[in-house]
This record gives C-alpha cells, structure tokens and sequence, in this order.
C-alpha cells in the first residue's frame, strides 16, 4: 500500500471540511473493503485518506416522523439485514443486504460504501487507463474482449455495470439519499444519485470530491410493502452479481385472486446505474398477480437490451428473474 | 560433478545446506519480530504485501497507539496505511493470524474485533483502536488448554493442510459466541466467509456442531 496520511475526524463537519480542503489529493473511507484493495494494488494513489469510521452520527437506523426509516451510511450491511425495522418494513433491503458478499464483509462493509462502491470491471480494476480511468478506450467492449459480467443497456464507451446488491433496493424503495459537501446538505432520489457514462465517465454517483453520503431515507410510502430480492451470482458468497432484481409491490385482494396495485421494481448488474424497470411497472400495475402478468413482466423487461459478445445469456437471466419476482413477491 | 564450468559457461550454483535445523522458521520469524530492531527490520524483510514505509512528515492521526488485542494493552507504531493483519503478525509477532489473499477474498486473517468476524487484512489498523481484538492466539486459556473449537477440530480432523484453519475457528467462535446452539445451515452461512482450498467444508462443519455440543447434528456424508 502506498502512503498516505490518515485523518480520522469525528463529525460530519470535520469529514467534509478536510475532504474540501484536499480535493483531488483526498479519499474517503468507510469500511475500507473497496479501498484498501485499490490502495493495495497501487492503482488509486490519494495523499490524504479520511477515515470516516469515527464518526458517530453517521451509525443506526431510525424512525423518522413522517413515518419513514432513517439508516446512517456507516451502518453495516449486518446491521441492516438483521434489523426488524428493516426486516419488518422493508424486507426487500433487509434482504439485499443479506446477499453482500460475505459474512466477514458485511460486518465491516457499510451501506454507504455499498452503493458508492465503484465499478468491478476487471480492466478498470487491473488499472488499465481505458475511459472510467480517464484514458480513451475500452477494453471490455472489443472483439476479444471479455465482457461476460458487462451491461445490457447504457453503454457509453464504457460498458461496466452496478455491481451493489442494495442498490436496486434502494430504487425499489424510493430511498433518498442525503448528501452533505462543502456547499451544505442536498437530498438526492435513488434513481438519481446514481448517474451512467453518459453523465459522468470516471463516476457511477453524483458525489463529486468533497462530498459525503450521510444518510438514506426510506420513504412511508413502501413501508410494509411486499419485498423480493434475488441475486444470480457465479458463487453463493463474495461474488458480485451477475443481475440481481429488487421489488417492493403492494397488492389487494385475497390470496389467489390478488390484484397488484402499486410496484417499483429495479435490477442491478445489467447497466451502469441500478436500472428501474418502468415497462414493467406499466405492465403489472393494475393486473392480476398471476403467471401470465408474471410471463408478460419478464418479457417486457428485457426489451431493447442490447448484449455484448459473452453476456447473452443476461436475456433469459434478467426475464426469469423478473418473472419470479412478480410471481413470488 | 565436481567441477564448477559445467558447459554452459557458467558455474552451478552452490546452496548452503544446513545439516540440522537448530531453528525452525516460525521460531526464526518470531525471533526477529521480538529482537531489539523488530520494528523497522520486520517492516524491510515483509515488504511483500507490506506497506510503503515513504511516510511525510507527522500530520493526521498519532501513529503511537494502544491496541487491546487479547485482553492485553499493547503500544505499537502504527503506519498510517498500516492493516490489522500486518501490525498483528509483524508487530506483534501474533502470526496464528494467516494472510491468504490480502485482499478480503479467502478469509485466512479473519480475528474478532468486539466479538464480531472481520478480515484483519482489510481493516486499518488505526481504525480499531479503541476496539477489543481477539485472535486466534486469544482463545487459549489460563492454562494453555484449547478452546472447546479448537479441540472440536482436532476430534472432528477438521483441517487438512491447516492454513486456513485459524480463520475457520474464528468465525466459528464468532458463531458460538452470538448464537451458541447453531443449526448446521446457520454454521454453514457463517463459515461462508473463509475459502478452504483443501476442500474440508464439511469437516470444519462437524467440528462446529461437536463445539456447540449437538452432536447429534454432526453427519459424516
């Protein structure tokens, strides 16, 4: 690893005063899992680390009073997956959190460094200066290439997707996420906070040097609602995921003849943001929860995606998953 | 072949081989890590995974700190960049705790840091500081009798080659100390976190049941 100096503030404020003033020359860490790796291998080379783990008021999970749950973006992926809050409220987290790699990283992982973690394509990770390293070519998306784990959808010279399981769960949820930089507080929808290479080439979030996710917000509105989260991975733990697929449905009506009245629903690893499937919400909301709407869902899911060379085989992944999903929920 | 140009122009080479080994090289490792010079030595001799010791002048954190591993205070210098796993092993000369990967993929260096499972290598060392430590060395007890795991897994031959086993016994503590009577399912969740390349999952699984003392869980397939 290479040297840094290390900072551990104790607040918010100090956190985002030391990372403004370091800009470029400064790096944020929380669990370290992803960091440590890049520092590790030499690739990302930040002057000043800043260890966010002392932070107090960034931990736990709350009520907030308009009905919603509150996590602060150092809580660990174990302690959001065994909280009954959470559990309760919103399974669909609960569970997503409980799929992150494996157990000895969700007790360190944190839920902010799960969904700000970077993208894992294997040619970005070994430091080869393609498009997100800021070169000016892609290594993935090529003759040879292998692209295997790569997006279905949103290519923009770079084809790497989201890798974070709590990310769609998120976007499921409607979760808003709270972000505090030099220029004060900001809240930022799920859906938005993760942005594509269309916007920003060598990020997969809004935050911008400087800036420190804090907290995410689950709204009232999906509190209770029906969750189902899957993950495809080539290994049961550690991997990340081939696509995974989030749900949050509200249904009415006795069991067997249940009708789905409202539904979010996103899947991850097949594009460089969690991707909502809205044609899917237009298909099933309003229908019968059977498995002919369920049939229908897969299908219109995977419309207009468009593989690379080696992940075909994404198509009938995604459509089944969405299927189960609206099934299963 | 006694002479030195064997043809191809240069000399064989000659390797000094001991006749008895006086030191093995675990008592060689530990002796250097507790000689006078231990500190900067340790840090030349393990650059492998090391950290780069180019450090500026002091700013940011102390790097003296006082680090509760095993129940004891221990001083250390500590880098800045400095993983658990390193300050453990070549500070503290506490190599029970294995390093496979260095990277959090293998779970070799997995220690309990307030009773829960983490990867030591993946963990700031200056991050902990304030934290309880226990590693493998920790479970020992007053009078160097195993832990009930420990035992279990020599009943159960739970290693094969034994690398990864340390690992293994930590998370299963971790296991028994939040959830003392584990189904074979929850101990299996549990120990997902530690690769075992010898293959001895279901070995090490016995021997978790044996510990937590349901027997009647352990299947030999």
């Amino acid at each position: 690893m290479a040297a840094f100096e290390l900072y551990q503030p104790d607040s918010i404020k100090g956190a985002v005063d030391l990372l403004g003033k370091f800009g470029k020359d400064g790096w944020a860490v929380a669990g370290g899992n992803d960091s440590l790796d890049w520092f590790k291998d030499r690739i990302k080379r930040p002057k000043y680390v800043v260890d966010l783990s002392g932070i107090g008021e960034l931990r736990g999970i709350r009520e907030t009073s308009d009905g919603g749950v509150e996590i602060g973006a150092l809580t660990t992926l174990t302690e959001v997956e065994r909280s009954p809050l959470i559990q309760q409220r919103y399974k669909v987290l609960a569970d997503a959190a409980g799929r992150v790699a494996s157990p000895q990283i969700r007790n360190s992982g944190t839920i902010g460094g799960n969904v700000c973690q970077d993208a894992r394509c294997w040619y970005y990770r070994y430091g080869v200066n393609c498009y997100r390293a800021g070169g000016n070519r892609c290594y993935a998306d090529t003759p040879e290439g292998q692209n295997r784990e790569h997006c279905l959808w949103g290519a923009d010279r770079c084809v790497a997707v989201s890798p974070s399981d709590t990310a769609p769960a998120f976007v499921a949820l409607d979760a808003k996420m709270v972000v505090v930089g030099p220029k004060g507080e900001r809240v930022v929808p799920a859906e938005e906070f993760f942005i594509g290479p269309n916007v920003e080439i060598t990020r997969m979030t809004v935050l911008e040097k400087g800036d420190v996710l804090t907290a995410i917000r689950l709204p009232a509105e999906w509190s209770g609602a029906r969750g189902y989260f899957e993950k495809v991975a080539d290994r049961q733990t550690w991997d990340f995921p081939l696509v995974n697929i989030a749900a949050a449905m509200v249904v009415s009506g006795a069991a067997g003849g249940e009708k789905i009245d409202k539904i979010r629903i996103a899947a991850g690893a097949v594009q460089c943001v969690p991707r909502r499937l809205t044609a899917v919400e237009a298909v099933v909301t309003g229908q019968p929860k059977s498995a002919e709407t369920a049939s229908l869902a897969g299908q219109s899911a995977v419309r207009g995606a468009t593989p690379l060379n080696f992940n075909h085989f994404k198509i009938p992944l995604l459509q089944n998953l969405v299927t189960r999903a609206i099934r299963d929920a | 072949m006694a002479d030195d140009n064997d043809g191809r122009g240069y000399p064989e080479p000659r390797f000094d081989i001991p006749t008895s080994r006086a030191t093995s090289r675990r008592q060689f490792i530990k002796g250097v890590i507790a000689s006078g010079a231990a500190v900067s030595s340790a840090g030349y001799l393990f650059t492998i995974a090391g950290c780069s010791r180019e450090q500026g002048a002091a700013r940011g954190i102390e790097r003296m700190l006082t680090l509760n591993v095993n129940g004891k205070m221990k001083v250390v210098d500590v880098l800045p960049n400095e993983t658990l796993a390193m300050t453990l092993r070549y500070k503290l000369g506490l190599t029970g705790t294995k390093l496979g990967c260095d990277r959090g993929e293998c779970g070799a260096c997995t220690v309990l840091i307030d009773d829960v499972a983490h990867y030591s290598c993946s963990t700031l060392t200056h991050a902990v500081r304030s934290r309880a430590i226990t590693t493998i060395e920790g479970l020992e007890g007053p009078n160097g009798e195993l832990h009930p795991v420990q035992q279990a897994m020599i009943d159960e031959l739970g290693p094969q080659c034994g690398f990864c086993t340390p690992g293994q016994i930590m998370s299963a503590v971790a296991l028994l100390k939040a959830n003392p009577k584990p189904t074979r399912d929850e101990a299996r969740h549990s120990l997902s976190g530690n690769l075992c390349r010898c293959g001895a999952y279901d070995h090490y699984l016995n021997a978790v049941m044996r510990a937590a003392g349901s027997g009647e869980n352990v299947s030999r397939a």
